[in-house]
């Protein structure tokens, strides 16, 4: 009787520790072998050089610049709005039905397919608002066409649902408390949520603001119509008046995920431009890997913040 | 039966007036009329659930923070009612400090827990600053445990000594009474212990108002004492008439442990 | 010693006896500030307040637009056509034929390749990751040491970071050919190769919400069971298992709207023929591939562009739902967990 309950028990024990292994095992595959076919890619000429020779050779500069562009573009504007947001909801609107199905709807949005984001942005951005700006602004075919500035705008739609939740979480965490403390000392609503929620929520806002870089800078399927370019031979930058450099967000732009897509389906030879397509898998890897890796540490030293608070 | 005791020389502070107070339908706290005396320190006690905290949150108005409240009657500070129409609920709270159950000092450093409040009302200067910092934590007879550590996180000192840290910071802004509710529930008796002595101190500067579970510290510490059931006044006295003859046999029951 | 801020409290004792008589209600505007001070919270409030709706607008809109475009499909193409198309074979029968060419002359719209495609990579895909996530989750929760844990369930999120393209890129480039040799497939990229992709994605959704909701549970109930002689496996699967369900199948719903919303993995691994076929190793084209593949192509106003939409209509209304419903799971959940 003991016996039988505890094989049982050992079996699917050693069943879920086997899951976990696997698990673990593909991680490590994946890592594995993107690194090792990917590192012999990467030199300094490999980040430092663009494309050449119809793509064959070269470098991924344009690439890797377009997406630290985009990604920068699209936080600059979604966390804003995202965490003002997140305030608003959480801090002014209250706790009542309208608020609550406000809520729901935004943590459903965070679950809808990234291609949906893709369509709305090319159909919205793109044809609606970029065409009637130029109807409206006499411009030609200025914001009517696939741009960074509508990508990241797509991008910034995608995120903000993470950022809103994200956030909304972190001032939830600051205890019921500490609010009634700062009111008790005869603190206005703004003052409590400047001085006492927001410095306790900070890095919970951090983390999602990073895990949204790392999300952007990974989509793909958003800017696949709404900017993103096969190839480039300029970088997407303009003078303003004429003398200081700067993002053109009127531009295309290369994109390492999307660089990866195309060389892996659509180059004209794919098999002999597989280091390329590895060497671009790995230095998106390592972004993206940096970012994340940064938010999970940053929520480990929160929880604990938190856990002593 | 429901004014002040004869005991307290100064006019009264706060004027409970039939209070009756609603979370949402649920009535907390039926007819409740109470004067509080001021330079004296006024213990509320009774089970739990009979609307202790209800009443001093009334005060200073900060059940309704995270609560949506309704009030019949009138809660008065000075003569005028802190539910006014034209009532500033920023002074209001400066005017009346709050200590509450647990301690909850800010997660930042020590000094800057003392100084939060000042600094909200526009001090800036160093010195002043500096110089509330100092009385505030000799006041709340903290200052020798920490005097030399003002940069170091809250979150390290003992329960007891964040305790005094919160009244500190409450006392750094000058308020003129002070409400604590169960301010040692959460602490040893060596903390407790510390906590009534600074109550002992403070007493003849501000009118306190401390809710206890605790019959003795009661005893100890305040002038006058009134007994809560059920979200009403059973009986309000001087504390030695309420702990020696009380008028109520309800009262005598709780006091003598007979429930509760 | 002075007082630091020296205001009045109450102007006219009328008013303050006036209000001592009505109910006070405190639902949301009486607090109340003076002057500048008023004025300052009143404009970050109005501040806040339109990026609130901003935001709220923008979500709206996904919903509005998709739904307005969508729609218009609806008015060229026939509710049949979606399904099918009649036409006559070889012996000049009269046959139901399920076909997606909206380029083609006479263009036709079935949505059932798209659908069939889309479940066959999403259901497989959700059935290998219920087995490993849960597996993972009950080991992050309930098994592994604090110290295991402490590193594996940093691995797992790694793996949720991954981005989907390099993912697509490996079953493009190496899965592939793995499961040909093994199986001996007809086509290299398949349903299948593109469900073993996808369930890297949705692996880790499930296991951390799994380990979520076993972490939910309360420790009383492990105490208990402990307490009347179970060993740690009943525990688990008799105690605490039924009591973090809601949890866990909210994750498996929620990852079966991640796999049928999945893109750029299928795009890449699922061959994209769009067939109407339950064979597991046929090339398939998904829903969301079809509008990756085709929107590029698809003039504005057009049929197929609107067509195009009408697609992203149904996933969304999809996706929509599953997560609906897995939301109310995990609602419920919450409301028994705290009873
Ligand atoms: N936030 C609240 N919402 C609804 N009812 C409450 C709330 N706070 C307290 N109550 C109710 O009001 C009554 C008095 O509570 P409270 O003042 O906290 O009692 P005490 O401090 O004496 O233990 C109790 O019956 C309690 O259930
Ligand atoms: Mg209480």
């Amino acid at each position: 009787m003991k016996l039988g309950r505890n094989i049982v028990g050992v079996f699917f024990e050693g069943l879920c520790r086997g899951c976990a292994l696997l698990v673990c095992v593909a991680v490590l595959a994946i890592l594995g072998f993107i690194f090792v076919k990917g590192a012999g890619s990467i030199s300094w000429d490999f980040l430092s050089t663009a494309p050449s020779d119809g793509m064959t050779h070269g470098g991924i500069f344009p690439a890797i610049f377009g997406t630290v562009a985009i990604t920068l573009l699209m936080i600059v504007m979604a966390l804003p709005l995202g965490v003002a947001a997140a305030v608003y909801l959480n801090e002014y609107a209250g706790r009542g039905r309208g608020a609550r199905f406000i809520r729901a709807a935004i943590n459903n949005l965070a679950g809808v397919p990234s291609i949906v984001f893709g369509l709305f942005g090319v159909g919205f951005f793109v044809l609606f608002v970029g065409r009637n700006l130029d109807r409206v602004l006499q411009t030609g075919l200025l914001f009517g066409q696939p741009a960074m500035l509508w990508a990241a705008a797509t991008l910034a739609v995608l995120v903000l649902p993470v950022i809103i939740v994200t956030t909304e979480e972190a001032l939830k965490a600051v205890p019921l408390s500490h609010r009634e403390a700062a009111y008790g000392l005869g603190a206005t609503r703004w003052q409590m949520i400047r001085r006492v929620v927001l410095p306790q929520a900070l890095p919970g806002i951090l983390t999602g603001a990073i895990l949204s870089i790392s999300r952007g800078a990974g989509e793909t399927a958003p800017i696949l119509f709404t900017g993103a370019a096969y190839f480039l031979p300029r970088l997407p930058v303009t003078k303003l008046f004429g003398a200081i450099p700067m993002i053109n967000p009127l531009d295309q732009f290369m994109e390492l995920a999307y660089h990866i897509f195309i060389m892996a389906t659509q180059s004209t030879n794919v098999e002999l431009t597989r280091p390329i397509q590895y060497g671009t898998a790995l230095v998106l890897l390592a972004l993206t890997f940096t970012l994340n890796l940064g938010a999970i540490l940053m929520r480990i030293r929160f929880r604990r913040k938190l856990r002593r608070a | 039966m429901n004014t002040a005791p004869a005991i307290a020389p100064q006019p009264d502070k706060i004027e409970v007036q039939s209070l009756d107070y609603f979370y949402g339908t649920e009535q907390a706290l039926f007819g409740v009329s109470m004067d509080i005396p001021d330079k004296q320190v006024t213990a509320i006690i009774g089970p739990s659930g009979c609307g202790k905290s209800t009443l001093i949150k009334a005060i200073n108005r900060i059940g309704e923070i995270s609560n949506d409240i309704r009030i019949h009657g009138d809660v008065r500070l000075d003569g005028a009612s802190v539910y006014g129409k034209s009532v500033n609920l920023v002074e209001l709270r400066r005017r009346v400090g709050m200590v509450f159950q647990k301690p909850n000092p800010f997660p930042k450093s020590i000094l800057e827990n003392v100084l939060f409040g000042p600094k909200l009302h526009g001090v800036k200067d160093r010195d002043r600053l500096e110089e509330i910092a100092e009385t505030s934590l000799h006041k709340a007879a903290l200052w020798n445990e920490v005097k030399d550590k003002l940069n170091k996180s809250a979150m390290e000192l003992s329960g007891g000594q964040q305790q005094r840290l919160c009244i500190a910071r409450a006392l750094a802004v000058d308020p003129e009474v002070l409400l604590m509710d169960e301010p040692c529930s959460a602490l040893d008796p060596i903390g407790t212990a510390r906590i009534e002595e600074t109550i002992e101190v403070l007493k003849d500067q501000y009118c306190i108002v401390i809710v206890t579970h605790n019959m003795q510290q009661a005893a100890r510490v305040s002038q006058s004492t009134a007994f809560f059931m059920k979200g009403k006044i059973i009986e309000y006295d001087d504390t030695e008439k309420i702990f020696t003859t009380p008028a109520e046999k309800l009262t005598e029951d709780y006091i003598t442990g007979r429930f509760g | 010693m002075e007082p630091l801020v020296q205001k009045t409290l109450v102007t006219g004792s009328a008013e303050a006896k006036s209000s001592s008589r009505s109910p006070v209600s405190t639902g949301g505007g009486l607090r109340q500030y003076h002057g500048r001070q008023r004025l300052r919270e009143g404009l970050i409030h109005a501040f806040l307040a339109v990026n609130g709706y901003l935001a709220i607008f923008l979500i709206a809109l996904i919903f509005l637009f998709l739904f307005k475009e969508g729609f218009q499909a609806l008015k060229t193409v026939q509710p049949l056509q979606w399904i099918g198309h009649k036409t006559l074979d070889f012996d000049g029968r009269e046959v139901f034929r399920f076909i997606w060419q909206p380029l083609s002359s006479t263009p036709k719209y079935s949505l059932m390749p798209l659908l069939s495609g889309s479940f066959l990579v999403a259901l497989p895909a959700t059935l290998l990751s219920t087995v490993i996530g849960i597996g993972c989750g009950v080991y992050l929760a309930e098994l592994a040491s604090p110290r295991v844990r402490e590193l594996l369930k940093p691995v797992v999120e790694l793996l949720a970071g991954i981005p989907t393209v390099v993912i697509g890129f490996l079953a493009l480039s190496v899965l592939a050919s793995v499961v040909q040799s093994v199986f001996h497939t007809q086509f290299r990229l398949n349903a299948f190769v593109g469900a073993l992709g996808v369930s890297l994605v949705i692996i880790p959704v499930i296991a951390s919400m799994t380990e979520d909701a076993l972490r939910a549970v309360p420790n009383e109930l492990r105490e208990a069971s402990y307490g009347l002689g179970a060993t740690r496996w009943e525990t688990l699967s008799r105690v605490i298992l039924p009591a973090g369900i809601s949890g866990i199948s909210a994750s498996i719903l929620l990852g079966m709207g991640r796999a049928l919303g999945e893109t750029m993995i299928v795009l890449m691994a699922t061959g994209n023929a769009a067939v109407f076929t339950a064979d597991i190793f046929s090339s398939v084209r998904t829903m969301t591939a079809t509008i990756a593949a085709e929107l590029g192509s698809a003039a504005q106003g057009s049929e197929v562009y609107y067509a195009l939409f009408f697609v992203g209509s149904v996933l969304f209304t999809l996706t929509f739902l599953i997560n609906l419903v897995s939301e109310i799971v995990v609602e419920r959940m919450r409301r028994r967990l705290r009873l």
